[in-house]
């Protein structure tokens, strides 16, 4: 083999990986086309940052999904869980206005609360999967069900409502901007960037995409898959309480039908961003591409009358699966 | 209003009949009905609950038998057990679902029990003794009546639908019907399924989309939490432009009674339809008169001046 016939095949290698990268990018790029020549306020800042802001909560979420699907794992609960922690900081918050009053340390406390509920959460779905042994997909189907109900619990069936008092305080961390960014998206930025490095620049991400490939090679290689794998579950954890923080300021309730399905739409935004379901392989920043695609398919549907309300399930589901094939087909092989 | 008439006959038939009464065996009622999963029904739930004690209290000889259930399979189990375990006299019944109930309330009309069928219809006709329900055709007339008087021909409104359903198709068809000819532009409508986040979101989006919006129809109290939100967001909320929400929140009724300009009316779909259902069903025994009969209960107009009836702050609704 000559040398410019090595270079040749990695260029083309480099040039297919970039095509893969480039998939879900180019997928959103033809949705903006698409929407902007629906209407053209759909460019318009208010539009975009609306947009940003709605695909934090499913952006948060799915950056943790990232890393559990990343090591070969599934969480199905996190749309309950963002529901049940909502509802418990709303109580604990409406309680501690007695003795904290409406102000800010009511809030970092009911903030506070969420963290830890969030991660024993994920500790809980963690462990009942490594040391109870149980398939991750039952375990978190389980506690899916489980905080639904509590959910539906504590509202007595209806709804749990902020008190007024602490919504004056709270409400800036969803409605205020800062540096022209909603602060949402701020966070969004920030989980995304944290995921990143450590997915891609730490041993735990490493171990992450071994245990993920192959889970008795890791295991024989010395790494602690049982430790590691409940990580990611309290990674995952984590990020559905942060989506928790900068959601019960938005319309401050919480009511068994908060967070319905959002399992689902963090998965497919893990998958339609290149991460493989089975696991051994994840890209956060697809993810992120992921998430955004999701709220820009739900957008332009509100923006459009041409196509029926009854079909925008339809329209969903063709977006999702071709943005995949996009980048899933292996579209050079012809050429080799 | 009908309500507090047939307490009123009630409760003079049980005056007069008390000395009967006493002597009577105790008449067991059972009230069968969906676990509450969302705002409206908890709100069913607690209005049922306030029932059952007010009439026990009012009649020593009545007994309810208050039992809800998660799905339809469930209920079907509920109202066989009500019969062999309570032997119930008559049923009061919100079937989950109209199919799968059909025939063990049939079933239960055998043992020889008084039925009354609440909100969603059976599917076969000539079961029930009384049938009491809500009218969703109506909220929607009565809804876009409101609007005609506050709108002139060429003003804008976006209409935020429910789930698919008949029950949605009902409500937006009656309003789309009276509406028609008033020259009010209904500029789209999309389903926010009786939902806050999604009423919020389909909002934000109609905001971007037109610049020009005069008024929207929630149709839901839910819904239009989530759209008053949007409207502050993008501080669209002045210059008179109102929500038309639906169903009777409490929160909203208070916003009501406060005399809001956002949310000045709202439309009411009864949560309490199924304890009026249980003082029909007691009155079917303690009355003088007939009771059986089909009952629509109205779709009323609450404005500043009737709100107060209709408020209920500890109900979760």
């Amino acid at each position: 083999m000559s040398d410019t016939e090595v270079i040749n095949k990695q260029s083309k290698r480099a040039f297919r990986l970039d095509l893969k990268a480039m998939g879900p990018a180019l997928a959103l790029l033809i949705l903006c086309i698409v929407g902007y020549s629906l209407n053209s306020a759909f460019l318009s800042e208010g539009n975009i940052t609306n947009l940003l802001t709605r695909s934090a909560f499913i952006g948060i979420i799915a950056v943790g999904a990232t890393f559990v699907i990343t090591a070969g794992g599934i969480d199905l609960s996190v749309g309950s869980m963002a529901a049940v922690i909502s509802g418990v900081m709303i109580i604990i918050m409406n309680n501690l206005i007695g003795t904290f009053g409406a102000g800010v340390t009511t809030i970092l406390i009911g903030c506070g609360c969420s963290l830890i509920l969030g991660v024993g959460a994920g500790w809980i779905n963690g462990v009942l999967t490594t040391k109870g042994k149980i398939e991750a997909f039952i375990v978190t189907l389980g506690t899916m069900g489980i905080y639904r109900s509590l959910v539906t619990y504590f509202a007595d069936g209806g709804t749990l409502s902020l008190s007024f008092d602490l919504r004056g305080t709270y409400r800036p961390v969803y409605y205020d901007s800062f540096a022209g960014l909603p602060i949402p998206v701020w966070v969004f930025i920030g989980v995304a960037v944290a995921g990143w490095v450590i997915l891609n620049r730490t041993a735990f991400g490493r171990y992450c995409t071994a245990i993920g490939s192959n889970e008795s090679v890791a295991k024989y290689s010395a790494v602690n898959v049982d430790r590691i794998k409940t990580t990611t579950y309290v990674i995952q954890g984590f990020c559905v309480a942060l989506a928790t923080i900068i959601y019960v300021p938005r319309l401050g309730s919480a009511s068994a039908s908060t967070g319905v399905l959002w399992e689902l739409e963090a998965i497919a935004a893990v998958i339609i961003g290149g991460t493989v379901l089975k696991g051994g392989y994840g890209r956060v920043g697809g993810t992120i591409l992921g998430a955004l695609i999701l709220t820009t398919i739900g957008n332009i549907l509100n923006f459009t009358d041409v196509i029926s309300n009854y079909l925008n399930g339809t329209m969903q589901g063709l977006i999702i699966i071709t943005a995949v094939w996009l980048q899933r087909a292996d579209w050079s092989k012809k050429k080799v | 209003m009908f309500k507090k008439s047939i307490m009123a006959l009630a409760l003079g038939t049980a005056v007069v009949l008390s000395g009967s009464a006493i002597a009577q065996d105790k008449i067991t009622i059972g009230v069968s009905y969906p676990t509450p999963t969302h705002a409206w029904a908890s709100g069913m739930n607690w209005h049922a609950e306030q029932a059952e004690k007010r009439l026990e209290a009012l009649y020593p000889d009545i007994d309810l038998v208050l039992v809800n259930s998660p799905d339809p399979a469930a209920q079907a189990s509920a109202l066989e057990d009500m019969v062999s375990v309570n032997k119930i006299d008559a049923l009061v019944v919100l079937p989950f679902e109209s199919d799968p109930l059909t025939d063990p309330v049939i079933n239960v009309k055998k043992s020889g029990a008084f039925i009354t069928v609440v909100d969603r219809g059976l599917s076969k006709e000539g079961i029930e003794d009384i049938y009491v329900a809500g009218n969703n055709p109506e909220l929607g007339r009565v809804s876009a009546q409101y609007m005609k008087g506050r709108l002139e021909s060429g003003d804008n409104i976006v209409i935020l639908r429910g789930i698919p359903t008949t029950i949605d198709n009902e409500r937006y068809d009656a309003f789309m019907a009276e509406i028609e000819g008033s020259g009010i532009n209904v500029l789209d409508q999309k389903y926010a399924n009786w939902n806050r986040d999604d009423g919020f979101e389909v909002m934000q989006d109609f905001l971007s989309r037109f610049p020009d919006i005069d008024a929207v129809w929630a149709q839901d109290d839910d819904i239009a939490i989530g759209v008053v939100a949007a409207l502050k967001q993008a501080g669209r909320d002045g210059d008179g432009m109102f929500v038309v929400g639906g169903a009777g929140m409490k929160e909203t009724i208070k916003g009501i009674m406060d005399g809001s300009e956002l949310q000045p009316i709202d439309v009411l779909y009864p949560p309490a339809m199924l304890a009026t259902a249980m003082d029909l069903t007691v009155a079917s025994f303690k009355s003088n008169g007939p009771v059986a009969g089909r009952y629509i209960l109205g779709a009323t107009l609450i404005n500043k001046d009737n709100a107060e009836q209709f408020y209920f702050p500890d109900s979760p609704f």
